[in-house]
């Protein structure tokens, strides 16, 4: 297919471009088979350039023969253009709307972005199973690395390599598979080198109506525990909603037959319900009309902050049983594709320091989102002004980073990455000129060949000229773990996602500069005052030298 | 001795005629009126008055007694660049049709002092229908037809009952035993206390824009002009004029607002037993407006959030004589500034703990207005856990941007002294090797003196040895900066005479300092404090 077959109109000239908190402009309207572009052709004014998969929606309307074209896109922003004629607008409109959804992968914009950058490190091999292993290697002996999924036959949804207990074979692994959902057999997630309990994650157990067991699955798990030792099930769905799953071939961890496992439930919703609270979050953070009544019981029924809560007080959970219980601790919601992930992902930014750096964090994505199957492909499809109700499409990763934006405000020293570096994530996750997200797990990037035929989005995060803007220059590096309140009171919305084209920032972003100003200058005093001290000392043992004879 | 000198020195700090003369008065259009003197006329008012240069007295006491408790229109504000000025007094007692010559010619006098503009705002700060009620009882606001060239606004801000309830409510919420998040933000809409808050935003948003954009003057009054006259009054002084933005300005601007026009702390605020009804969070209201304002302008003021809380704290603590009495007349007649002492002085004293490392007076949002948003954003208006749930520490963030700022910006006060004395230092140990050199190997070049007398350039004069040094500072990366310091404090332990190791010790500790300030789980520092956040949370995710 030709992309110039649904481009019906190329270019419009005198179209006005207006944003909120920015002047109108009047330039060229471009679309090219990935990007939507309007130039004022004018030195001093900046160009847009918006990914047709960043689109969301469109709404057109008519006044005589002026179009105007309002853009909703996934990143929240809407923008209007003002198109004369008719005609114009009109092939415009349906040009963007079979752009921005097309329907094959490989069509997409990371196929066919050339980097502009010289690529130093290949994000496609910076963090690879073996050597995250490696960092575990050193403490423990008790697991190893299996390649039963190598061909992705045992589970589709995993990467060919897992960590798995080492007195558990790759036999047993393939009958566990059996006995979880989508074959996600336990696998482990994190090790707390602290006291040697872990993390594990898997798919719900298939126990069905009469109560089926697998005695390779009760070993598995079993074989994680010290002798003497209790663990904890976490489940992420309500007793009730684990119990109704039973009936669909689905379940959880009878006591009798894991006695030494105690199971708590909670509950972190799923899929359309995030959907929808998101929808209702963003519509009324669009909301100008409204007064302050409205707004609050208006951000009350989008329920995000409820379901902001019930995740990090999940994670907290998970860390508590770990590192205060001494407990290891396996988690499963259904799946184990999304609540789980956020639960396990989160769990290990408080216990452990490590995912609080860049490179800690990115490799927290790459093991626990990307490696662990989350469908980003079908999860982000469409964001907040989504009317098409498709049953796979959630926030579930924009919840996540949006906790841990949480954690990162009640800890502002503790993250060596900043607020952007979050919202960063969050844009690429739904639209990118990078191969990162594409695809629903490991199996489907392999088919795909991305790591041959996109760039990598860790290849150009990790320039150093990137880094710098993600950087937070409160960074203390902490050891500890770091318990997040999740009272109501501490946990507000975070305004840099879903405020940030409906409040001007320049007065906040001028803060945050004079913050690095004030850092800076302290450390360039530093470095002057230490060169000078050496000087000194160096010139008064010479003086010693000379006085003493 | 000693301390009463030092009592009554805290008691000029905060000086209102100074104040005055700041804003550029008196001048051609307006005077210090005697009228008042001895609280002749109006006993809530003060003595020291400012009024339009043609009220005469006659006009001033025959408006005063068509006001209520005889609070004639005065000056509150007078904003320089264009002249035009907030005004504040009482609602005027015109019941149904009464009207009164004096008032209106007041109301003219006040118009006329502000050569720019051919009207004058009247804002009645309270909701239409309350102002209409007050009709009935002889009291009221302006009839436009009676006054010549004057605009008149409602901006219904409700009064203290109500706002007592709101704050009940919000408090309620507030002490909820682990509430859901609908809980609390149904609570905290139920209560309107935030919806209050914008209320009183507004009006001061209005009074400011249309003294800075149209140039006219304003004339704010509400029932007795003692509550939301002194919220609205202050909150449009504070975005008008940068000077109330600051530590001392704010003093000042409290001082005058609200202490001086007669807000009645010892009703507000309860601090004798009197009539539940009278108490309500008014200056509490005001305090928060201020926050709110902060959280949307990091750079604009000179005081932090503790400054705030430190103030509304001592508002009920009733530890310090400013807040004691309803008006400057009682405490006058108590004598309060000669057997109480100020609060003014004791934040000034420790007013390094109340600074805002991100305000520089230099900065662009220390200048000027403030300007807010022309489209009202209600989600600008927050709910403010520092205040309202300080005593729970585990709910606020765990590390304080501020303080560490603070603790930076001490630091690095202190390397800046330092590196002054090292190159002064460098300077005399290099003009003694030279003599000696000289001396000894008599091989000196003039040229070479004459360099290192210039005591600015020492550092490009440094010997060659280290220029090395100099030239890859710049590029330095913080870790090896760390290095380097840590290089320097093995040498210098070898020396332990050198004065140079106290410097160092001072600047390791603070490092120290700063870690310490992260109570984060206070795994190898267990103070008690961060314990018992933990027990807490615990609780919470076990509960919840």
């Amino acid at each position: 297919m030709e992309f110039a077959e649904l481009i019906k109109t190329p270019r419009v000239d005198n179209v006005v471009l207006h944003r909120p908190f920015y002047p109108a402009v009047e330039g060229t309207l471009c679309l090219t088979g990935h990007h939507l572009i309007l130039s004022s052709r004018q030195d001093n004014t900046e160009e847009l350039w918006l990914l047709h998969s960043n689109i969301d929606a469109i709404d057109k309307r008519f006044v005589g023969s002026l179009g105007t074209i309002i853009i909703k896109c996934k990143d929240f922003r809407i923008i209007q253009l003002d198109i004369p004629g008719m005609e114009e607008c009109l092939n415009i409109a349906s040009s963007i709307e079979a752009l921005s959804t097309l329907d094959s992968i490989t069509l997409m914009y990371p196929f066919f972005y050339r980097p502009m950058f010289e690529v130093i490190e290949d994000g496609w091999h910076s963090f690879l199973p073996e050597q995250e292993f490696e960092l575990y290697s050193s403490a423990t002996s008790e697991w190893r690395l299996s390649y039963v999924n190598k061909e992705f036959a045992v589970c589709p949804s995993y990467p060919p390599i897992v960590i798995v207990p080492k007195s558990i074979d790759d036999e047993a692994l393939r009958k566990v598979a059996t006995f979880r959902h989508g074959g996600r057999f336990p696998v482990l997630s994190y090790y707390h080198q602290k006291n040697g309990m872990v993390i594990m994650r898997s798919g719900q157990p298939l126990t069905g109506t009469n109560g089926r067991r697998c005695k390779e699955d009760e070993k598995l798990i079993n074989a994680t525990l010290r002798v003497g030792k209790r663990g904890y099930v976490i489940d992420t769905r309500s007793l009730n909603v684990a119990q109704q799953a039973r009936a669909k071939g689905g379940g959880f961890e009878q006591e009798a037959h894991y006695p030494q496992w105690r199971r708590i439930h909670k509950s972190i919703e799923r899929y359309h319900i995030l959907q929808e609270s998101l929808i209702k979050l963003v519509e009324a953070c669009n909301d100008q009309t409204h007064n302050m009544d409205r707004w609050l019981s208006k951000l009350e029924a989008s329920n995000w902050l409820t379901h902001i809560k019930e995740i990090l007080t999940t994670a907290c959970l998970a860390a508590q049983c770990i590192d205060r219980e001494g407990a290891s601790v396996l988690i499963h919601g259904t799946e184990g594709t999304d609540s789980t992930l956020q639960v396990t992902s989160l769990a290990q930014i408080i216990l452990e320091p490590r995912s609080r750096t860049i490179r800690g964090f990115e490799a927290l994505i790459e093991r626990e989102w990307l490696q662990a199957g989350h469908p980003f492909q079908q999860r982000c499809a469409q964001s907040a002004y989504c009317n098409t109700k498709q049953k796979w499409e959630a926030p579930v990763f924009l919840l996540f980073l949006d906790c841990v934006w949480q954690i990162l405000r009640q800890f502002p020293c503790s993250f060596e990455f900043n607020e952007n570096f979050l919202i960063m994530l969050f844009e690429h996750a739904y639209a990118s000129q990078f191969g990162t997200f594409l695809g629903n797990s490991e199996s489907e990037r392999c088919k795909l060949k991305l790591q041959q035929k996109t760039m990598s989005l860790w290849s150009w995060v990790n320039q150093p000229s990137e880094l710098s803007k993600y950087t937070n220059p409160l960074f203390e590096a902490n050891n500890l773990v770091i318990w997040p309140s999740v009272a109501p009171q501490s946990l507000p919305l975070w305004e840099g996602i879903f405020l940030r084209w409906n409040r001007s920032s320049k007065y906040l972003d001028e803060a945050y500069e004079e913050m690095v100003n004030i850092i800076e200058y302290n450390k360039e005093l530093q470095a002057k005052v230490n060169i000078l001290r050496r000087q000194l000392a160096e010139l008064e043992t010479e003086d010693g030298m000379q006085e003493s004879p | 001795m000693l301390d009463k000198e030092e009592r009554e020195q805290g008691w000029v700090l905060i000086n209102l005629s100074e104040e005055y003369k700041r804003m550029g008065l008196p001048n051609n259009y307006w005077q210090l009126s005697d009228v008042n003197r001895e609280y002749r006329v109006c006993d809530s008012y003060p003595t020291e008055l400012y009024v339009p240069k043609s009220a005469t007295a006659h006009i001033i006491v025959g408006s005063s007694k068509f006001r209520s408790r005889r609070r004639f229109p005065v000056l509150s504000y007078y904003y320089k660049d264009n002249h035009a000025s907030i005004c504040r007094s009482s609602q005027p007692l015109s019941g149904f049709s009464a009207r009164c010559l004096e008032d209106e010619q007041m109301l003219q006098a006040i118009r006329k002092a502000n050569p720019g503009s051919d009207f004058v705002y009247v804002v009645d700060t309270r909701p239409k229908l309350n102002a209409m009620a007050n009709r009935a009882a002889g009291k009221g606001y302006e009839n436009e037809d009676n006054y010549s060239n004057i605009k008149f606004q409602f901006i219904g801000i409700e009064n203290i009952h109500v706002m007592r309830n709101s704050l009940q409510k919000m408090l309620e919420v507030c002490e909820l035993k682990s509430p859901s998040m609908s809980d609390f933000l149904w609570g905290l809409e139920n209560s309107g206390w935030l919806r209050h808050i914008k209320a009183i935003m507004d009006a001061g948003i209005f009074i400011a824009k249309a003294v800075s954009e149209e140039g006219a003057s304003v004339l704010v009054h509400c029932s007795d002009g003692w509550d939301r006259t002194a919220q609205v009054c202050s909150v449009a002084s504070l975005l008008l004029d940068p000077h109330y933005r600051t530590l001392k300005g704010f003093m000042v601007l409290i001082e005058k607002d609200w202490i001086s026009f007669g807000h009645k702390f010892n009703h507000r605020y309860g601090n004798l037993d009197g009539d539940p009804k009278e108490i309500s969070p008014v200056i509490d209201q005001f305090i928060e407006c201020v926050w709110q304002l902060m959280e949307q302008f990091p750079c604009a003021f000179e005081f932090n959030e503790r400054f705030l809380i430190h103030i509304q704290h001592h508002i009920y603590s009733c530890q310090f004589g400013n807040f004691l009495c309803n008006s400057q007349k009682e405490r006058r007649e108590l004598k309060i500034q000669e057997r109480t002492y100020s609060l003014w002085a004791h934040l000034w004293k420790n007013r390094t703990d109340y600074l805002n490392p991100l305000f520089r007076a230099d900065h662009s949002q220390t200048q000027g207005t403030l300007h807010l948003p022309t489209t009202p954003c209600n989600f600008m208006y927050k709910f403010w856990s520092g205040m309202y749930n300080r005593f729970e520490k585990g709910m606020q963030p765990r590390q304080s941007v501020t303080d560490y700022l603070m603790a930076v910006k001490e630091e690095t006060q202190q390397l800046e002294e330092e590196l002054e004395d090292l190159e002064e230092r460098l300077e005399k140990i290099q003009k003694v090797q030279l003599n000696c050199t000289k001396v000894k190997s008599k091989q000196s070049e003039p040229s070479k003196h004459s360099g290192f007398s210039a005591s600015d350039n020492s550092i490009a004069n440094t010997p060659q040895d280290y220029s090395g040094n100099m030239k890859s500072f710049p590029s330095r990366s913080p870790s090896q900066g760390d290095e380097d310091s840590a290089l320097i404090l093995t040498q210098d332990n070898l020396k332990s005479s050198d004065p140079d190791l106290s410097a160092n010790s001072d600047q390791e500790s603070g490092v120290e300092d700063l870690s310490c300030r992260s109570p984060s789980g206070g795994e190898h520092a267990p103070s008690e404090d961060s314990g018992k956040d933990r027990d807490s949370d615990e609780a919470v995710f076990l509960t919840a």
